[in-house]
């Protein structure tokens, strides 16, 4: 007997997304059922901004697309602009920088990421103590660039700041006091039995819809899915690593796509971010940072540039892509097309949310990484009567810690 | 399919589509100190041919994967380009990015859907469909993606005619509330 479904719908405001995202879910009891994403309430059209500036405006701009991988945009932008220039000689210093900047925030997003995953499940000890972790690399993006956010680091042909021996000398203490600290981490994660059992099975992504979504990133390696631009398309200072897929399986774990399997995922690529810089600053070549360090002749050469071009680069939460052309005799960025990983993992989350109950909604849409904990509210709509209730992040989140401590109990001796 | 390099993909374009390509190139890149090759093809087709090209991909690796699909106003006709990824988890470095272009007239803004070929490719299907004012023939989920409401019929951010939304941006140093 089909029960009576509710439609649920959760959203709009979700500022971890460009765009906000609205889940419209129907359910049947606790049950998900079926679910439709509505993203868009708040379309900045920053694509639309873009074409208006010419391509030295639009790296600023799309550093601000996202407050969290910013620099993932610029480098994407970044790299498909300078092509379709046709700068193609960048100095291997300036790729070398660039590495080490995306891997550093590769870090802080991670951590960001457990530290959500782990509110969202009622763990608020392990969310501050993983942010507390994250501090510091937020100290030596700072020491670096001037910046937490936002760093304004790269440049058409190379990077904006060079990395002195003095901050080279910081970022190693960094290393290896990170080693020590993602270590416990991955402890408080795996050996947590509530943990376990509350993202084990939890969210499945299989490995057919996996691929059969596009979905990137983390979440597709999640199900055992070979993906990551930085291996299979080597651009910078990747192409001089010997990099390998980070996938459940390396932690004795099946690559079964669950919750579970995604936290397994990130916390390893915490690990190899922290062997990539390593390496980086050990071989880090000598030599200039900039293919032009006159901005007016830069820009001069852009304007006159005909080309187009795309920019790949692999995000915190996936594969990025902007395409980029540019006309002769326009200033401006003629198209610019922009696109965030989270855009190609919507459809995997209509195949991860049906089937799970409504406690788990909040963290299996966290798994994706958007952090859903910025959800604005919910409305439930009774199709029978047309009443509608309103749900609060708060009833949301209350809803998944009565689930965490009803585990709680039933695991304690 | 075993994995072949750009120049080889093109190959595999023109002695299969022949005619149909209206152009094609290979950019080449290095990177990193080793220096080593990344490449980026490009086929643009009729889009007649569109489905026939996408086909050649799918027969290159199935489930293919597509990256996002992005278009621009030419003036007279509108542009859209499908990035598709091939050959992604065989080995290190041998994917390869293919990115297949088509246009369609503005009097007949009409393209065919893929989404059955490439089920990822929806999301971007609907997207070109509500910024660019074309019309995807047999697209599953027709409804809007990006746009809000209040954003009228028949407006379409990314053109540059009487349709595009230039009329309606609020210039801040112009005035005005």
């Amino acid at each position: 007997m089909a029960g009576k479904s509710y439609t649920l719908p959760i959203g709009p405001v979700h500022p971890a997304l460009k765009e906000p995202t609205m889940f419209k879910l129907t359910v049947e009891g606790e049950i998900v059922t079926a679910v439709d994403v509505q993203p868009g309430i708040n379309h900045r059209g920053i694509e639309f901004i873009g074409m208006r500036r010419n391509p030295l405006q639009v790296l600023h701009l799309a550093e601000r697309i996202c407050g969290i991988c910013s620099i993932v945009h610029q480098y994407s932008f970044a790299l498909a602009s300078e092509k379709a220039a046709g700068i193609t000689e960048i100095p291997e210093r300036a790729q070398y920088i660039r590495t080490i900047m995306a891997e550093l925030e590769r870090v802080h997003s991670h951590l960001l990421w457990a530290g959500v995953a782990a509110h969202e499940l009622g763990f608020d000890t392990l969310l501050h103590w993983t942010w507390q972790l994250r501090e510091w690399v937020q100290d030596v993006l700072e020491i670096i660039s001037g910046n937490r956010v936002n760093y304004a680091m790269y440049i058409q042909g190379g990077v904006r700041r060079d990395i002195s021996p003095e901050v080279i000398q910081k970022l190693k203490v960094m290393i290896a006091d990170y080693r020590a600290g993602i270590d416990q981490l991955c402890k408080a994660f795996t050996d947590d039995r509530v943990f376990r059992h509350r993202t084990m099975g939890v969210g499945v992504l299989t490995y057919k819809d996996a691929v059969e979504t596009c979905a990137v990133g983390p979440t597709t390696r999640g199900s055992g899915v070979h993906k990551d631009v930085r291996i299979d398309q080597p651009f910078g200072g990747y192409a001089d690593l010997d990099l390998d897929y980070c996938l459940p399986e390396k932690m004795g774990y099946e690559n079964n796509g669950d919750t579970y399997a995604k936290t397994l995922v990130r916390l390893q690529e915490v690990v190899q971010s922290l062997d990539i810089i390593e390496f980086c600053l050990d071989n880090m070549p000598p030599g200039p940072i900039r293919w032009e360090s006159n901005m007016t002749k830069l820009l001069q050469h852009m304007k006159k540039a005909e080309g187009e071009a795309l920019g790949l680069n692999e995000a915190p939460r996936g594969e990025m892509i902007h395409y980029v052309k540019l006309n002769a005799g326009d200033e401006n960025v003629s198209i610019w097309k922009v696109r965030a990983s989270t855009y190609n993992n919507i459809l995997a989350w209509t195949k991860m949310l049906p089937g799970c109950q409504i406690a788990d909604v909040s963290i299996i849409a966290a798994a994706v990484d958007p952090c859903i904990g910025c959800m604005d509210r919910v409305t439930v709509v009774d199709q029978d009567t047309g009443k509608e209730k309103l749900f609060s992040n708060e009833d949301f989140y209350r809803a998944s810690i009565r689930k965490t401590r009803a585990y709680q109990r039933k695991v304690s001796p | 399919m075993e994995p072949i390099d750009g120049d080889g993909i093109l190959n595999l374009f023109k002695t299969r589509m022949g005619g149909a390509i209206l152009s094609s190139h290979v950019d080449t890149y290095v990177n990193g100190v080793r220096k080593k090759k990344l490449q980026t093809v490009w086929v643009r087709v009729p889009r007649e041919s569109l489905r026939e090209a996408v086909s050649l991909v799918l027969e290159m690796q199935a489930p293919a994967h597509i990256a996002v699909a992005s278009g621009s106003d030419l003036g007279n006709d509108i542009e859209v380009l499908y990035h598709f990824q091939v050959f992604w988890g065989f080995k290190r470095e041998s994917t390869v990015s293919v990115t297949i272009g088509t246009t369609c007239p503005k009097s007949d803004p009409h393209l065919p859907t893929i989404s059955d070929l490439v089920p990822g490719a929806l999301i971007t299907e609907r997207e070109k469909q509500e910024f660019l004012g074309i019309i995807i023939d047999g697209i599953p989920d027709p409804r809007r993606l990006f746009l809000v409401d209040n954003i009228p019929e028949g407006k379409h951010p990314w053109r540059k005619d009487e349709k595009g939304v230039q009329d309606m941006v609020r210039n801040v140093h112009e005035g005005g509330d």
